[in-house]
């Protein structure tokens, strides 16, 4: 099967501090992936650096076998909901819109085309009806969807979301979920940060399980076994914080250049 | 005629202000536009001695750069040294507006500056510095030419980086997923700002200029959930300080641009208590999602 | 300059001078100190605002009373301070807008009723009005017995509350959640730094002036925090730079008297704070970087013993002599840092001179061993607990190797059980094993 992404020795971290360390793992096309792990392992840290929003100490990714620059338009990324302000005084169709940004560019006008887009997207979470909401207004479930809705129109190739299931009800978690399968089924690539261990299992057909390191990454079955999960979860790799708490103390580097 | 220069002065930099205001405070750098504002003295300071003109070319380079080296040092501050966001603005403003006072002091009589210029501007002196060169530019006092140039530079500005500054203020990773620059339109809205600090600090001086910029933009995210009724709100809000300010000047007698400050704030209040959305006196639960 | 003021003014023979240095002193002080909790809780720029805010209470109270009697310009500038504040909580509580655009609002709109009034007052051409401006930047020297009295005084009680008070304003400022969990009255503390602060302010106006004001409070604790982890120490500390600089205003402004003092204040402590930054004992920017480059040294002498070792177990010669060839056909270095890191190496006995080459001392083979220990053991726990391939581990255990504790490696070896082999098949070793010959 073909490789949709390719992370190699990739090491992050923050003025010092490793948010990731040494993660290596492939991705196969057309997977729906879980990024697994708990607070502060750097599940976003790994999105980001996919879509080089942060910049790797050391190491690279791939996302078909190029650089992120020559396939950015294939990709769309949502970020952790926590991360804007949702008093901003816009509306939910104008969010959607940014999803146009880059395709149209930032000077030119947005087409009747883009707005057909947009309106389908928000046909697809089920939002539609929400176009002309203050986004002040929404729940927290219908602010995922809204971001949701702007990843999708990107019409990329590939996904990155970051924690699309925080802070939403179990209803609204069985939508988006099927919104995911159909983009599985059309054939794109899917990475999903998540965080409840439970309904992972049944969620995605690849897992990547990290905690700072990579625990394991592969089909499902092979990764969510006990031993991993506790090795990921448990306080058994007592050794490694207290090497990185050391190397934030002192500001040791990461790596010999 | 003098009350008309003078309002049309004001308003022009109510407008300029405004529009900036309004995506400082989104973004939540209302006191970094505080911190540029002060910090240009020392800029126009050395550029008035170099260039022994007011309001020219040299020294809108000069301050804006200034501008510029503010936020940099703020950074600088903060990321290399490690000091915490806050007292970094604190400190680098203050030293930087002490510097642009003493240079003040130092050099009065060579530079047409003095400390209350600096506090306040001198409004009330506008319409009488007119150019005399014999062409259309004579009906129009000079400091109002440059701020009619500075408002069309802002408004063209805000108009056509409109998407790039509220994508990289709504949602600044995601911009940068989409491979925009968010430097580039961060320090894109600080040169404006730094310009704005400089073509209005004789009309308004360089303390009072943060009241333009700050409380007529958030009188107006108070009342809309638009972005685009914001910025006009926001300018609404500006000019009618700027209008209410000169005749309640005039009649208590004070500095002109401390007055238009001083109605923006009660225009703020008043805003705040009857304000349809977000008022206090019509809302019973906050719709706040604030962190 | 005039030396005659000068000396003046050093031998404090004047009891003018006298007045005016011990009211600079105090004022600087007290406002350094409470700028200490306000900079911990991060709340530097409400300063900002309390600052701007006295303006307008100083000119009411005038325009009220007709009379400059410092005590009730002072109250008029206490009342609006706090007004200022209880407008910030009240904004940012009662509305969306947010903390630092609640503070620059506030912090404009007083300062332009203050502005506003200021000249109103000047232009009725009331003779006694003449001299409210210094309170915009400062005139310490223009301080009088009656103004040492009320600003001095008022400036030694803020410091005495902060002395009596100091275990809960500590714990109000680093932990609240704990503090309130103990059941500390924590709102009547946050009201008592409140208080402070204003007070802090509105004496500080005298030197200083309003404009400037914020440099006295935030300024000598950010520098402070720069040489010590330690509340005590930077409160100690933050209360002297304070007061040095305004001894110096102080000085300046008495030497001369058309300029405004508090700018030079703030000059003054500014350096102190650009200085505290870049060599400050704790954070500061140079010995941060000394202390790196120390490390890097550290790192590559232990590099060069490794490879020595290297070596040893390749051709089996423990104390065989090698050339600064021999070294750098291994592993790149550059040459000058490869030189030093020999000498000192030779210095701390590891190495010794073999005529022109070097060779291991006994100390120097344990070192070696020690670090091609760390290494090894590092990459089998890569390999055992992170499943991380072996082709994969060697970078990431020349980094590390050199930061593993005794206690990190006897936990190592436990949790790994005292292994034989690293992922590569080279043995670990350990104590005094001697080396075997490497397998390939
Ligand atoms: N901009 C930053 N500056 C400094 N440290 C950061 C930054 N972003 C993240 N970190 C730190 O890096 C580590 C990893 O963060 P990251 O956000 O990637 O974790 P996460 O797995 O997404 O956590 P969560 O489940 O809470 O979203 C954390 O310890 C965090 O504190
Ligand atoms: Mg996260």
């Amino acid at each position: 099967m073909k490789t949709a992404i390719e992370v190699h020795d990739l090491t992050v971290t923050y003025n010092q501090k490793p948010a990731l360390w040494d993660i290596d793992f492939d991705i196969p096309d057309g997977a729906l992936v879980g990024i697994i792990g708990p607070n502060g392992s750097g599940k976003s840290t790994l999105v980001k650096s996919m879509m080089g929003i942060v910049e790797p100490s050391s190491g690279w990714v791939k996302i078909f076998d190029q650089d992120i620059e020559q396939v950015r338009h294939k990709v769309s990324y949502v970020p952790q909901r926590e991360s804007v302000d949702w008093d901003f005084p816009t509306n939910v169709m104008d969010v959607v819109l940014m999803g146009r940004y880059g395709r149209s560019g930032l000077f030119r006008r947005l087409s009747k085309k883009d707005k057909r887009i947009a309106a389908e997207s928000l046909e697809k979470v089920g939002m539609l009806q929400f176009a002309q909401r203050q986004i002040a207004q929404l729940s927290g479930g219908q602010q995922q969807r809204v971001f949701m809705a702007r990843a999708l129109a990107e019409q990329a190739e590939m996904y990155l979301m970051d924690e699309p299931f925080a802070g939403v009800d179990a209803a609204t978690e069985n939508s988006i979920f099927e919104v995911f399968q159909e983009i599985r089924d059309s054939g794109k690539t899917m990475m999903v940060v998540h965080h409840d261990l439970q309904s992972a299992a049944k969620y995605f057909d690849y897992i990547v399980l990290l905690n700072t390191r990579l625990i394991a990454a592969g089909p499902t079955e092979e990764v969510f076994t006990q031993e991993l999960l506790q090795e990921a979860y448990g306080g058994k790799l007592s050794i490694l914080d207290q090497i990185h708490a050391i190397i934030e103390q002192k500001g040791y580097p990461v790596r010999e250049s | 005629m003098d009350a008309f220069l003078i309002i049309l002065t004001g308003s022009l930099v109510a407008i300029c202000a405004a529009l900036l205001g309004s995506f400082l405070v989104l973004r939540k750098m209302s006191m970094v536009g505080d911190a540029i504002s002060h910090a240009v003295l020392p800029g126009l300071v050395v550029a008035y001695l170099v260039s022994g003109s007011r309001a020219s070319l040299p020294m809108l380079v000069g301050a804006a750069l200034v501008g510029m080296l503010t936020t940099f040092l703020i950074e600088l501050f903060h990321k290399k040294f490690k000091l915490q966001s806050d007292a970094s603005i604190g400190v680098t403003f203050t030293f930087l507006f002490a510097l642009g006072v003493i240079m003040v002091s130092a050099f009065t009589g060579k530079i047409d500056l003095d400390q209350d210029c600096v506090l306040h501007g001198e409004i009330a002196y506008v319409p009488l510095d007119i150019l005399v060169t014999g062409t259309v530019l004579d009906h129009l006092p000079y400091t109002v030419w440059v701020l009619l140039a500075a408002t069309i530079i802002v408004v063209g500005f805000v108009y056509i980086g409109f998407k790039g500054l509220k994508i990289t203020t709504f949602d600044e990773t995601y911009a940068a997923s989409l491979g925009i620059s968010t430097a580039f339109w961060h320090y894109a809205l600080m040169s404006m700002v730094s310009l704005t600090t400089v073509v209005s600090f004789e009309a308004v001086g360089a303390i009072l200029v943060v009241a333009f910029f700050i409380i007529p933009a958030a009188s107006a995210y108070l009342l809309t959930d638009q972005l685009k009724k914001m910025l006009f709100l926001a300018c609404g809000f500006g000019v009618l300080s700027a209008v209410l300010g000169y005749y309640l000047a005039a009649t208590i007698n004070g500095s002109i641009a401390g007055s238009m400050a001083t109605v923006a704030g009660c225009l703020f209040v008043i805003t705040f208590l009857f304000s349809p959305k977000q008022g206090l006196l019509k809302r019973k639960k906050p719709l706040s999602t604030k962190a | 300059m005039d030396w005659d003021i000068v000396i003046d003014f050093l031998l404090l023979r004047d009891p003018n001078v006298r007045y005016v240095v011990l009211g600079s002193v105090l004022i600087g002080a007290s406002a350094a100190l409470t700028g200490c909790f306000l900079f911990l809780r991060k709340r530097a720029l409400v300063g900002d605002a309390i600052a701007h805010a006295v303006l307008p209470g100083i000119c009411l109270a005038f325009l009220v009373f007709k009379t400059k009697n410092p005590a009730i310009l002072l109250a008029g500038a206490i009342l609006t301070g706090w007004l200022s504040l209880l407008f910030i909580d009240w904004i940012t509580n009662k509305s969306r807008i947010k903390t630092d655009t609640a503070i620059g609002l506030t912090l404009s709109w007083f300062f332009g009723i203050g502005i506003m009034l200021l000249t109103a007052i000047q232009k009725t051409g009331n003779a006694s009005q003449t001299g409210l401006d210094k309170f915009i930047f400062g005139k310490a020297a223009s301080m009088v017995d009656q103004d040492v009295f009320v600003f001095g005084g008022l400036s030694i009680v803020v410091i005495l509350v902060i002395f009596l008070f100091f275990k809960p304003l500590k714990l109000i400022s680093f932990d609240r959640d704990f503090a309130s969990s103990i059941g500390l009255p924590v709102g009547r503390y946050d009201f008592l730094l409140s208080t402070l602060t204003v007070l802090a302010v509105a004496t500080g106006i005298q030197a200083v002036g309003v404009v400037l004001m914020a440099a006295l409070l935030i300024t000598p604790a950010a520098a402070a925090r720069f040489w010590t982890d330690k509340l005590k120490r930077m409160l100690l500390l933050a209360a002297t730079f304070g007061a040095f600089s305004g001894i110096v205003g102080a000085f300046i402004s008495y030497t001369t008297p058309r300029m405004p003092t508090g700018p030079w204040i703030v000059i003054v402590i500014s350096v102190i704070a650009i200085f505290s930054f870049l060599f400050g004992a704790k954070k500061g920017l140079v010995v941060r970087q000394v202390r790196q480059q120390k490390m890097q040294r550290k790192i590559l002498r232990e590099n060069i013993l490794k490879l020595f070792y290297k070596l040893a177990e390749e051709d089996g010669q423990l104390y065989e002599q090698r050339g600064v060839d021999q070294l750098t056909n291994r592993r790149f270095f550059i040459p000058s840092q490869l030189k030093t890191g020999l000498q000192q190496l030779l210095k701390e006995n590891l190495l010794e001179k073999a005529d022109l080459d070097y060779r291991f001392t006994e100390k120097g083979v344990e070192e070696g061993k020690r670090i091609t220990r760390l290494h090894r053991l590092w990459e089998m726990y890569l390999t055992q607990y992170l499943k991380i391939a072996p082709d994969h581990v060697h970078d990431d255990a020349e980094a590390i190797e050199h930061i593993i504790t005794p206690e990190i490696e006897a936990e190592l070896v436990h949790q790994l059980e005292m292994p034989e082999l690293d992922p590569h098949d080279s043995t670990i070793p350990y104590g005094e094993k001697l080396p075997n010959k490497i397998k390939d």
